[in-house]
């Protein structure tokens, strides 16, 4: 596909998902032919969906719009991928959970965000406290794990996570990393991502790391 | 100027006029809990300790209010729900009280005069009211019934609620509300001499502007006309530039500003119509170092304090624990050194 009509399709599927409109969406992703589904989650979702985190990052888009957008998004990748396809892209085993507490918005829009990029990621759940993280991890033999919380003592406990799991790569994110900028570095984590969109490019660049 | 009682001080400056000083409002909801020696939960299970606690926290640092909010999920605990207590963070709620939408045709408020949780947050409040003798505003806090389902049926599973399923996210909003003014004017009946009305849902980092106008804005202008008191708009850290107008329409005397937004802005928008408060960053505020903080405070009243209609706090609504005593006491030191009335000329 011609790269200006793939900036023009870019631009309207990132249009269409702010408005919340699953049908323009679509009917844009069935433009594209023949397009195999990993290429239409890489080179139109995805890029789409980190200009909606990025707009999130900048105060211009509503935290309702990320999260419709990220959820339209899997569904339709999840619609488009045939039933014998691999689920993932290349790349080490993920996981994701919220240490702690119950809110799990941010968790579910980074695995939106993630798996509509075309990224297997294991959702762990919320209310998981660092022993039983841990022993999930191991368990399931996880290389990348990725850790939303909500509050600052959920978040200076991934200092003892990290500890536990040192040769895991820890991306952390959610409100205490987003209002202290230093807090990721200061509780060992390998990476923090402001918005979906960063989780996304995090995956992307650790996946091609790790392999 | 003769020195002002805290009550005196925070009318003037909600007056648009200079009081003798910044007034400061320190919101250290556990910090009383370190102050008595006692774990946060066994804090939490007697009205006596938080009236204990919040009553030496204002002795110690002078700041201009009580603060009887145990914590917020407080509210939802009156619906049912398990609290989750931890060592070092407020306590939060367990699972959802709501599991599908199905059940909220259900839902019956619970009456703040029947329920042991807000039972106990009343005696709190009239303890303190008691004990402050009118010159130190006890404040109390509501949750919106745009914002409490976050807490009642998770964030996710609430969006979704609001976007698709119309007819039931009225019904709860009706029932939210009615909850909620019943235990706003609880609160002002104990003695409570105002109350902050939460509403993070309704600010622009969680909905769009459009979106908060034909949703948490409208409930918000209902209920607050029938709280029988004063209210604040508080955002809990959400951001609310683009619909300050909006939030100066629902004739509140303040409110809160996200350390994310700039509080002059904020305050020129508002003209008048409603005070600022805010907006210091209490995640940082864990690691401020003396000077830090007096470079903090010192910002935020040069932005904000000339000519009243400004109350230091923080930007969230509530201290994480982690912050020391030492930084709410050079806090409190930098509004006695910046805060005096006339201010000095930024140097």
């Amino acid at each position: 596909m011609h790269s200006a009509t793939t900036q023009l399709l870019i631009s309207s599927l990132e249009e269409a998902l702010l408005s919340m409109d699953r049908i323009v969406v679509s009917s844009l992703l069935g433009e594209v032919g023949e397009a195999s589904p990993f290429f239409i989650a890489e080179r139109l979702i995805a890029p789409a969906l980190e200009r909606i985190g990025d707009g999130w990052d900048r105060g211009d888009v509503s935290l309702a719009q990320v999260y419709m957008s990220g959820r339209i998004c899997e569904e339709l990748f999840a619609r488009i991928l045939p039933p014998d396809a691999s689920p993932s892209q290349p790349g080490p085993k993920m996981a994701i959970a919220v240490l702690q507490d119950h809110h799990a918005l941010g968790k579910r829009i980074v695995c939106s965000f993630v798996r509509s990029a075309g990224y297997a990621i294991e959702d762990y759940g919320q209310g998981l406290e660092v022993e039983e993280l841990v022993g999930r991890v191991r368990e399931d033999g996880v290389g990348v794990l990725l850790v939303s919380t909500l509050m600052l003592d959920a978040a200076l406990r991934i200092e003892e996570l990290k500890r536990r799991l040192d040769d895991v790569q820890l991306v952390v994110g959610g409100a205490p990393f987003l209002f202290d900028e230093r807090l990721w570095r200061e509780v060992g984590a390998d990476a923090m991502g402001r918005s979906g969109g960063d989780a996304v490019r995090i995956v992307q660049r650790l996946s091609r790391e790790v392999a | 100027m003769k020195k002002m009682t805290s009550m005196e001080r925070v009318l003037c400056a909600l007056s648009h006029k200079e009081p003798d000083r910044v007034p400061f409002f320190l919101l250290p909801t556990m910090h009383g809990a370190r102050e008595l020696g006692l774990p946060l939960a066994d804090y939490f299970a007697s009205a006596r300790n938080v009236v204990e606690g919040q009553w030496r926290l204002q002795r110690r640092f002078g700041h201009d209010c009580l603060f009887p909010f145990f914590y917020a999920a407080v509210e939802v605990e009156a619906w049912g729900a398990k609290v989750i207590f931890t060592e070092d963070g407020p306590p939060s709620c367990g699972e959802p009280i709501i599991a599908s939408p199905e059940e909220i045709s259900r839902l019956e408020p619970p009456r703040a005069r029947d329920s042991a949780p807000l039972l106990k947050v009343l005696t709190a409040i009239r303890a303190l009211a008691d004990r402050a003798q009118g010159e130190v505003p006890v404040i109390g806090v509501v949750v919106s019934p745009f914002s409490l389902p976050v807490m009642q049926m998770g964030f996710s599973a609430y969006l979704d609620l609001m976007i698709e399923r119309p007819d039931s996210f009225e019904r709860l909003m009706a029932v939210n509300e009615e909850f909620c003014v019943d235990w706003a004017n609880a609160q002002l009946a104990a003695g409570a001499t105002a109350i902050v009305y939460f509403d993070p849902v309704s600010s622009t980092t969680i909905v769009p502007p459009e979106m908060a106008r034909r949703t948490g804005l409208p409930i918000a202008r209902r209920v607050i006309s029938k709280i029988d008191g004063p209210c604040g708009f508080h955002p809990a850290s959400g951001r609310i530039l683009s619909i300050v107008d909006d939030i100066a329409e629902l004739e509140v005397a303040v409110t809160a500003v996200s350390v994310e937004e700039n509080l002059a802005e904020v305050k020129a928008k508002a003209a008048k119509r409603m005070a600022v408060l805010g907006n210091l960053n209490g995640i940082e505020m864990r690691r401020w170092s003396t000077e830090e903080a007096h470079e903090a405070v010192k910002e935020a009243i040069f932005a904000a304090a000339d000519g009243g209609g400004f109350i230091l706090s923080d930007n969230h609504g509530e201290l994480p624990y982690q912050v020391p005593f030492e930084v709410l006491e050079a806090i409190s030191d930098a509004v006695i050194r910046w805060g005096r009335y006339p201010l000095e000329k930024e140097p």
